[in-house]
């Protein structure tokens, strides 16, 4: 007597057999047909044409029958929707039926007919049933309203059923208001700017009330919509944290998950000196701990938050680093997300017990596992100082093991550790050039040529080594190739004399050989730098590389801030924010965190500025690809470079280097020469006076490449501006101001003594900026300054200097010193000398990015009495590194589409509406740290109006 | 486990709940002979590219059934799905859901197949289409849950009974309630209203597992409790119970079921709560200050290969450690051994062990431990010949039982009723097992 019965019948005639029984007297043979007819529309027979039939079968006072009909109804009616409406009648009297199940089921099952029709005839029951005495029917009707909405949003909004949604958050019944709450985020989801969820004190109150009565499911959609409230201010967020931490012992995971969501976004506002704070945060350790003792598909999403969470606040778990501890027969999936959040936590209290688990990952037989396992080795090397050292033997340990993919794992992992402690650990360098032969992964190999071009002096055969592989350099992939140019290309810089033979053949495979234009462009560059200058070329190519951050693949902070409004849904399992992955183009929200604002406390000192406010610190965040020329000084291999500020500056810097001497004389000399292969590479000797010619076809690709390079004027210089009066410094008269030229910036600096003395050794120093501007070099006055008498110094500066938040943004401090005294003096230096090279945005992503930064971003400016046209203004910021990316004509006014990027990776775009004629120009400005759109305003007007 | 691919056949139709437009749910049966099956319920706009989607999420990663993760996304959809008994249940959603309350929804699911059928199998849902039906429905609106306790459900719509459906055909009556359940809409929807018992009962099993890694040279590593305290309650009427331990402060991390009032608990350490009718899990909690974990066994062993010869031997013995004075019972030592061993050829002092060539799974039933002669498991391996000695050291994974002991030291001091003037019978049992314990060789 079981349903599989249904399954079986397969006869030819079934369908017309099956007529005959729906028509049958007999209730029970009427309910078997109807049943048999529900199993052959689960296996995916056509049963539609039974449709009258089954309607039939609908006025009955059986239930069970009568819900089954209601199944076949949902399943068919779509493609039957003449017939659908013979069924319309029969759900308007089960409507007003005296038994409230039937009410409910009537208006449910209208509400899954998608056939418009039907859908009219839904309104006046759908209405009835919203103020239904029965509070079963009204929450089914509640949950009617989001299906109707779904099928025609006008029709609801004419009908105002929102409105009495709305009016269901204040219902007496709990499982009602839930029910309401769930209905209008649905809603809301789909209207992005509608106001629905109007959540105020007294409507949150409802919502906290009805958190402790309604079922668990119910519980998610409040707390969830909660997390969408910002407290006026920390009194209310911490009230309402008191009132959510009970949910945090509810057996649902998703209700603690969506309760540990409210509390880490509100805990933003709360003061870390309040007690409650500290409480909070324990709270919130056992939960977190206790999910994973779940099902493993409930750990993976609970890991995957947590690792969001502690990257927040690492001090909620920092003491619970056991329970991430792998067992061996956890899923793979969920091994690799504790690995993981086992590095991020890892710190020196606990880095011995780290170690010896990791080690015993390494032995493990899942290759994804221990491979990850080994790079998490190399990770808490460089993560955690003093256990460097055990790190290193433990890899050494691991590459005895002579196991192929953890010799390569633990090599690229070396490397790393190499570019974090330079100059420690090179003994080893031995053991890894024993297994040179077996690696055969390019990343492995391009981290092993690495090695040999960085140590190359310590390696005596480190030609040999490095010829190996240049045998079949063609079949190598992109990434062992540039490496290997660069390695021969720092080898023959270290040892010239041995090496020439090799370089020349590197060069000529990578120039000429080769169709990758990166690879060719890599080449050209290093061929006219050493073949202009070697002495630059040594300073480019060896320069001292930053030391790597601690820290890889941090989730960037806006970014991370972003996620954690998001904890428990896809984007927290994701890491990425909605807009990236939800589709359908249904406009998403961006979500902040609430910026602290206490009651009684001020909010601007710097150190509790709101963590959730962008900051323009933009700390320890490795770029995902380097860019070119970051490519020139190999800082693109392996990920972990510490920010993109560094990058870029020395990059800069080494650009100028590459075409101050250059580009003239490639400008000017013996064009004739372009394209014929007939250079000769002296490098050892002094810079040849005619160049060697194989920058033809290659030189327009190095200009197209970096645009920014190319334009050899540069940005607009104010003229010098006493900023030291003689009177204040004892007779030194500092005047000054800042340049940029094609990617360097610099201080011009007019010393003049007023004194009656000489004066002597001079320094400079800066203070902590918001940007990071350090002097690159020291200030070099090279004779004494005699009496009246002045001297002119470009001190040049990079952006790698520690980086404090400044009032005004653009404010820096400069400290002077020279034999009498040290003087101190502020500037504020213009902000377009922060613009780099490429900062031109493609236009889609321009598109997009613009979208994805919140409205409440946008900053409007006046720019008045400006007299030249778009072209003009266009090429005017070009020069100034503010980018036109499109330009449009709307009704007679040109809109000019621009980007600009900051020495640290802020992108600032705009839209500057010019209407000709008139001289007054339209800014509008767009960033994720809006506190600097004022000073890119001010740039603006200065290079327009200079 | 692995399906033959020209095997991997969904019925089209299949059994899914196209429901609203935010979770699309399917159950994805996955049968004994790698066979694929999925029913569908309702579909309707998204038909046919959802049916399309499940075969080839399952194809790419029938290899290893465990280890598909939970969410997968595919070009439109994304895939949510647990793993349990066999069969993978999976829904399919398109807007933004949070994953959590997906999965457990999906337990739930499963969950409640497994009470009402008895088994959670591809079998019992067929043979039990239309309840499975109904169930369903009653569980899900257009992606909002309805009613997933069981009590509620089993007002709606009543398991299936061999009794039953002989009754339901000769009576013609139906297995579906015609009242709306009066759990539904209380203060407490968990328990139905009108429960008469002639004897009125309430039980209560304290289960601990301990989660322990016990590395190489046998100090813990990590070890942690997980308990639960299930109830099975059958009183009549309205019983409002209080339940208070001797030592209340072991549970500081604990989930509640929702019956349980919460602010009594935060004031005075007792759990106060008008009970569901039947079996539920009242609590679950984790002890895990290290110094509070106990480990009742321990295990000698020594397991080593030759180099370059094709055996190794192996030698592990089992005793007992803090086990309180109570007996290890129902012990069983279980070993993946390495790719490479061919054979084991060994000697037991107590129990029986069988290995198995093809997942090169060591079984070792041991029993009783009796600390007067300790079992132990002896004897040679072979290893393929020519093949490197294995890498890896195979971690034993250990189960036991030791009945009447509550290892974490938790005690009910007394369980209380107000509000009904029977007298109820009482009872508490306490059970400790292993749950992942593993140790490293």
């Amino acid at each position: 007597m079981t349903d599989s019965k249904y399954f079986t019948t397969t006869k030819k005639g079934e369908i017309f057999e099956l007529k005959a029984e729906l028509n049958s007297d007999k209730k029970e043979k009427k309910k078997e047909a109807v049943k048999k007819v529900i199993a052959s529309m689960t296996v995916g027979k056509d049963v539609s044409a039974l449709f009258p039939d089954v309607v039939n079968c609908m006025q009955t006072d059986n239930l069970e029958l009568k819900k089954l009909v209601y199944l076949y109804l949902m399943n068919y009616a779509k493609s039957q929707p003449d017939m659908a409406i013979m069924a319309v009648n029969t759900f308007v009297k089960d409507c007003e039926d005296p038994n409230p199940l039937i009410r409910a089921l009537a208006v449910r099952t209208m509400g899954c007919i998608r056939v418009d029709k039907i859908t009219e005839y839904l309104c006046e029951p759908l209405r009835k049933c919203l103020k239904d005495e029965d509070p079963y029917v009204r929450k089914t009707a509640a949950v009617c309203v989001a299906k109707l909405h779904d099928i025609n949003a006008q029709l609801v909004e004419d009908q105002g059923f929102l409105d009495t949604l709305k009016d269901l958050i204040s219902d007496s019944n709990p499982m009602v208001v839930a029910n309401a709450v769930a209905a209008l985020s649905e809603i809301a989801e789909s209207h992005p700017s509608s106001n629905l969820l109007d959540l105020n004190p007294q409507s949150i109150n409802k919502l906290l009330t009805a958190l402790n009565e309604c079922t668990e499911w119910g519980q998610i959609f409040i707390l969830d919509c909660l997390a969408n409230y910002t407290p006026k201010d920390d009194r209310e967020a911490q009230s309402i944290c008191e009132r959510v931490t009970p949910r945090l012992s509810h057996a649902n995971s998703a209700v603690v998950l969506s309760a540990v969501k409210v509390l880490m976004k509100f805990m933003e506002m709360l003061s870390k000196d309040l007690d409650y704070y500290g409480t909070l945060l324990k709270k919130l350790a056992p939960p977190l701990v206790t999910l994973l003792s779940a099902e493993p598909e409930l750990q993976y999403v609970a890991l995957r938050n947590i690792n969001l969470i502690v990257q927040k606040r690492p001090e909620i778990l920092k003491h619970e680093m056991k329970v991430f501890f792998v067992k061996y027969n956890d899923p793979i999936y969920v091994k690799l997300e504790k690995l993981d959040i086992m590095i991020r936590l890892a710190s020196q209290a606990n880095i011995a017990q780290v170690l010896a688990e990791l080690k015993e990952y390494a032995t493990e037989v899942d290759v994804d596992f221990v491979r990850k396992a080994v790079r998490a080795i190399g990770r808490c090397a460089i993560k955690v100082e003093q256990s460097a050292e055990r790190c290193v033997s433990t890899l050494l340990d691991l590459i005895q093991t002579k196991v192929n993919y953890v010799v390569q794992e633990a090599i690229v992992v070396i490397k790393d550790i190499f570019r974090k402690y330079p100059n420690k650990y090179e003994s080893v360098i031995a053991t890894l050039c024993e297994n040179l032969d077996s690696l055969d992964e390019p990343e492995a190999r391009a981290a092993m040529i690495w090695i040999v071009g960085e140590y190359a002096e310590r390696i005596d055969n480190a030609d040999e080594l490095l010829e190996s592989f240049l045998e079949g350099f063609h079949d190598e992939s992109t990434q062992v190739q540039l490496q290997l140019l660069t390695a021969i290309v720092k080898l023959f810089l270290k040892k010239p004399t041995e090496t020439q033979e090799l370089v020349q053949q590197v060069l000529s495979l990578a120039t000429q050989d080769s169709d990758n234009p990166d690879l060719r462009d890599r080449g050209y560059i290093y061929w006219r730098l050493l073949s202009t200058d070697p002495v630059a070329a040594k300073e480019v190519v060896l320069a001292e590389k930053p030391l790597i951050s601690e820290e890889t693949d941090l989730i960037e902070p806006t970014l991370l801030d972003e996620l954690i409004c998001y904890i428990g849904t896809l984007a927290s399992v994701y890491h990425k924010p909605p807009s990236a992955f939800v589709e359908g183009g249904r406009g998403v929200v961006h979500k902040s965190l609430p910026p602290r604002t206490a009651s009684n406390e001020s909010v601007e000192s710097p150190e509790t500025a709101p963590a959730g406010a962008p900051s323009n610190e933009q700390p320890d965040v490795i770029p995902t690809q380097g860019d070119l020329l970051g490519d020139l000084l190999n800082l693109d291999l392996g990920p972990p470079v510490s920010g993109p500020p560094l990058a870029t500056s020395s990059v800069q810097m080494g650009a100028v280097d590459l075409l101050g001497g250059g580009l003239d004389s490639l400008m000017g000399d013996e064009p004739e020469g372009i394209g014929g292969p007939n250079f000769v590479a002296p490098p050892a000797a002094a810079v040849p006076a005619n160049l060697g010619a194989p920058m033809g076809s290659g030189l327009s690709d190095l200009f197209d490449l970096t645009s920014g390079v190319g334009t050899l004027s540069g940005s607009y210089v104010a003229p010098k501006a006493v900023w030291l009066p003689a009177m204040k410094a004892k007779g030194l008269e500092i005047s000054g101001t800042f340049t940029r030229q094609v990617g360097s910036i610099s201080m011009d600096l007019q010393l003049t003594n007023k004194a009656l003395q000489v004066m002597t050794d001079f320094a400079i120093q800066f203070n902590r900026n918001s940007f990071g501007l350090a002097p690159a070099a020291p200030l070099q006055v090279h004779a004494p300054l005699s009496p009246n008498q002045s001297v002119e110094i470009s001190l040049p500066l990079n952006t790698v200097g520690s980086v404090m938040k400044m009032e005004p943004l653009n404010n820096l401090q400069v400290a002077v010193k020279n034999n009498i005294d040290v003087f101190y003096f502020s500037t504020l230096y213009p902000l377009h000398i922060l613009f780099v090279e490429d900062g031109k945005m493609d236009r889609q992503m321009f598109l997009a990015t613009w979208k994805d930064i919140p409205n409440e971003n946008e900053a409007q400016f006046q720019i008045r009495d400006c007299p030249l046209n778009a072209e003009a203004v266009s090429s005017r910021l070009q020069s100034s590194n503010i980018f036109t990316v499109a330009k449009r004509n709307v009704e007679g006014q040109d809109m000019l589409y621009q980007s600009l990027k900051l020495t640290n990776g802020i992108w600032v775009l705009a839209e500057l509406r010019i209407q000709p004629g008139n001289p007054n120009f339209t800014l509008s400005l767009k960033c994720r740290a809006p506190e600097v759109s004022q000073h890119v305003y001010q740039a603006y007007e200065t290079i327009l109006k200079n | 486990m692995r399906a033959p691919e020209s095997k991997c056949t969904v019925e089209r139709g299949g059994f899914f709940q196209a429901v609203g437009k935010a979770i699309y749910w399917a159950l994805q049966l996955r049968g004994p002979h790698g066979l694929l099956s999925c029913l569908s319920l309702r579909p309707e706009r998204t038909r046919r590219r959802i049916t399309d989607r499940p075969r080839s999420w399952a194809q790419e990663k029938a290899a290893d059934v465990e280890n598909v993760p939970p969410v997968i996304s595919t070009p439109h959809h994304y895939l949510i799905s647990i793993y349990r008994d066999k069969l993978f249940f999976v829904s399919v959603i398109q807007t933004e859901v949070p994953p959590l309350f997906v999965i457990e929804f999906l337990h739930r699911v499963a969950d409640t197949f497994q009470d009402y059928f008895g088994e959670c199998s591809e079998a019992a849902i067929k043979d039990n289409v239309v309840i499975v039906y109904e169930l369903l429905e009653e569980m899900l609106d257009n992606g909002f849950p309805l009613a997933t306790e069981s009590n509620i459900l089993k007002e709606l719509i009543k398991p299936p009974t061999i009794l039953r459906s002989v009754v339901n055909s000769i009576t013609g009556s139906s297995n579906v309630g015609d009242t709306l359940p009066t759990g539904q809409l209380s203060n407490i929807p968990w328990r139905r209203a009108g429960v008469k018992y002639t004897n009125n009962e309430a039980y209560f099993d304290v289960v601990e597992e301990i989660d322990a890694i016990i590395d190489k040279s046998g100090s813990t590593v990590f070890a942690e409790i997980q308990g639960v305290i299930d109830a099975c309650i059958k009183l009549s009427g309205m019983p409002d119970l209080s339940l208070s331990f001797m030592n209340p402060r072991l549970l500081d991390d604990v989930s509640f079921h929702p019956c349980i009032r919460f602010k009594r608990w935060e004031s005075e350490r007792v759990l106060s709560f008008i009970p569901p009718d039947g079996n539920f899990r009242l609590i679950s909690y984790r002890v895990s200050s290290q110094n509070l974990v106990a480990i009742p066994v321990y295990v000698k062993h020594s397991i080593s290969f030759k180099e370059n010869s094709s055996c190794g031997r192996f030698d592990v013995t089992i005793g007992p450690k803090q086990n309180m004075g109570k007996t290890i019972e129902g012990v069983t030592v279980t070993v993946h051994m390495p790719k490479v061993v061919l054979n084991m050829n060994l000697t037991p002092t107590q129990g029986s062990y069988t290995f198995d060539p093809v997942t090169k799974v060591l079984t070792w039933d041991v029993g009783k431990i009796t600390p007067q002669k300790l079992p132990s498991l002896k004897g040679l391996v072979n290893l393929q010949s020519g093949a490197p000695k294995p890498e890896e050291n195979p971690s034993l994974n250990i189960q036991f039982k030791i009945q009447q002991l509550a290892i974490s030291g938790l005690k009910v001091n007394r369980l209380d009723m107000y509000g009904e003037k029977y007298k109820p019978f009482k009872g508490v049992k306490y059970v400790t097992k292993a749950g992942k314990f593993q140790v490293r060789t």
